[in-house]
C-alpha cells in the first residue's frame, strides 16, 4: 500500500516538475510573446496542479493528515491561470506588441484598428 | 435549477424531522427520497431536471480534463521540436454563447486547451479572437471548439 502510495506521489511530482521544466523552455525558445503565452499559460498550470496535487496525496495518504486548502489552491489555479494568460496577451496586442513574423493570418488587427479609432487612441 | 436544489435539501430536512434521526446518514436517506419524489413531480417544474444539468456538468469537466493533457503534450511537442517551423495565427471564432458567464466559461476553457489563447471578445461578445500556436486549418480548429465545448456548455445551460 504505501509502495502504491508512493508511485503515485513520485508520478504526480514528476509530471508537474517535467511540465514546469517544459514551460521554461518555452519561454526562451519561443520566438514572440504570444507563443510563449501558450507555454506560460498552460503548463505551468498543469504543472503547478500536478505538483499540487502530489504534496496533497504526501500529506494524506503517508502522514495521514487531510488538507482542503491544497485542494482550493488548486481549484483558484485553475480559475485564475488562464485569465491571466488572457489578460497579459490582450494588453500586449492592444499596446502595439506585433507578432513573430511567421503568423500566418491576423484577424485580429483589423478589430484592434476599429476599436481604437471609436475610442479615439491613437 | 436552484428551486429543485433547496426543494430537494428541504424535503431532506423534513424527513430528518420525521424520523427524528439527525445525522449525515439520515439526510443523505432523505435526500435520496427527495430525489425520487421530484423525478416523479418532474411534469409540474417548468425547467429541466435539476439531474441532468448536474450530469452536463460533471461532463463538462472530464471534457475539459481531457483537453488539457493533450494540450500540454501538444505544448511539449511545439518547445521540444529542434527547429521552431510552427505557424502561429489569429482567427476569429464566432460564437453562439449570449451570457456572460457562457462566454467567460468557454474563453477560459479554450485558453487551457491545445494550442489556442483567447486574445480578444469583441464588444458586441459576438466573436472571440483566438490566438493559435499552429494552426492547421483554421476552419479545422473552429469546428473542433464547436463540438467539444459549445456543445458542451450548450447543454448545461440549457433551461
Amino acid at each position: 500500500m504505501t509502495i502504491l502510495a508512493n508511485s503515485l506521489i513520485i508520478f504526480f511530482i514528476s509530471i508537474g516538475v517535467l511540465f514546469i521544466v517544459v514551460t521554461a523552455i518555452g519561454l526562451i525558445r519561443l520566438p514572440d510573446l504570444y507563443t510563449r503565452a501558450h507555454a506560460a499559460s498552460k503548463s505551468a498550470t498543469l504543472g503547478v496542479m500536478c505538483v499540487l496535487i502530489g504534496v496533497f496525496f504526501h500529506f494524506w495518504l503517508i502522514e495521514d493528515h487531510f488538507n482542503p486548502r491544497i485542494l482550493l489552491g488548486i481549484l483558484f489555479l485553475f480559475i485564475t491561470g488562464p485569465v491571466g494568460g488572457h489578460i497579459m496577451t490582450r494588453s500586449s496586442y492592444i499596446a502595439g506588441v506585433k507578432p513573430w513574423k511567421g503568423t500566418v493570418r491576423d484577424d485580429l488587427a483589423p478589430e484592434i484598428e476599429r476599436m481604437k479609432k471609436e475610442q479615439g487612441i491613437k | 435549477m436552484a428551486f429543485q436544489v433547496m426543494l430537494n435539501f428541504i424535503l431532506a430536512l423534513v424527513w430528518m424531522f420525521l424520523s427524528s434521526n439527525f445525522t449525515a446518514a439520515g439526510f443523505l436517506v432523505g435526500f435520496i427520497l427527495g430525489v425520487i419524489l421530484i423525478i416523479i413531480m418532474r411534469r409540474f417544474f417548468t425547467t429541466r431536471l435539476y439531474l441532468a444539468r448536474v450530469w452536463a456538468i460533471i461532463k463538462l469537466t472530464l471534457i475539459f480534463l481531457k483537453e488539457l493533457i493533450l494540450a500540454n503534450i501538444q505544448v511539449l511537442k511545439v518547445v521540444l521540436r529542434p527547429e521552431l517551423d510552427m505557424q502561429p495565427a489569429f482567427f476569429a471564432y464566432p460564437t453562439v454563447l449570449t451570457r456572460d458567464w457562457e462566454i467567460t466559461l468557454l474563453s477560459s476553457l479554450i485558453t487551457l486547451t491545445p494550442g489556442t489563447v483567447v486574445v480578444h471578445v469583441s464588444d458586441d461578445a459576438k466573436v472571440l479572437y483566438v490566438h493559435a500556436i499552429d494552426i492547421g486549418d483554421v476552419d479545422e480548429a473552429i469546428a473542433a471548439i464547436r463540438d467539444s465545448f459549445e456543445k458542451a456548455i450548450l447543454e448545461v445551460s440549457k433551461s
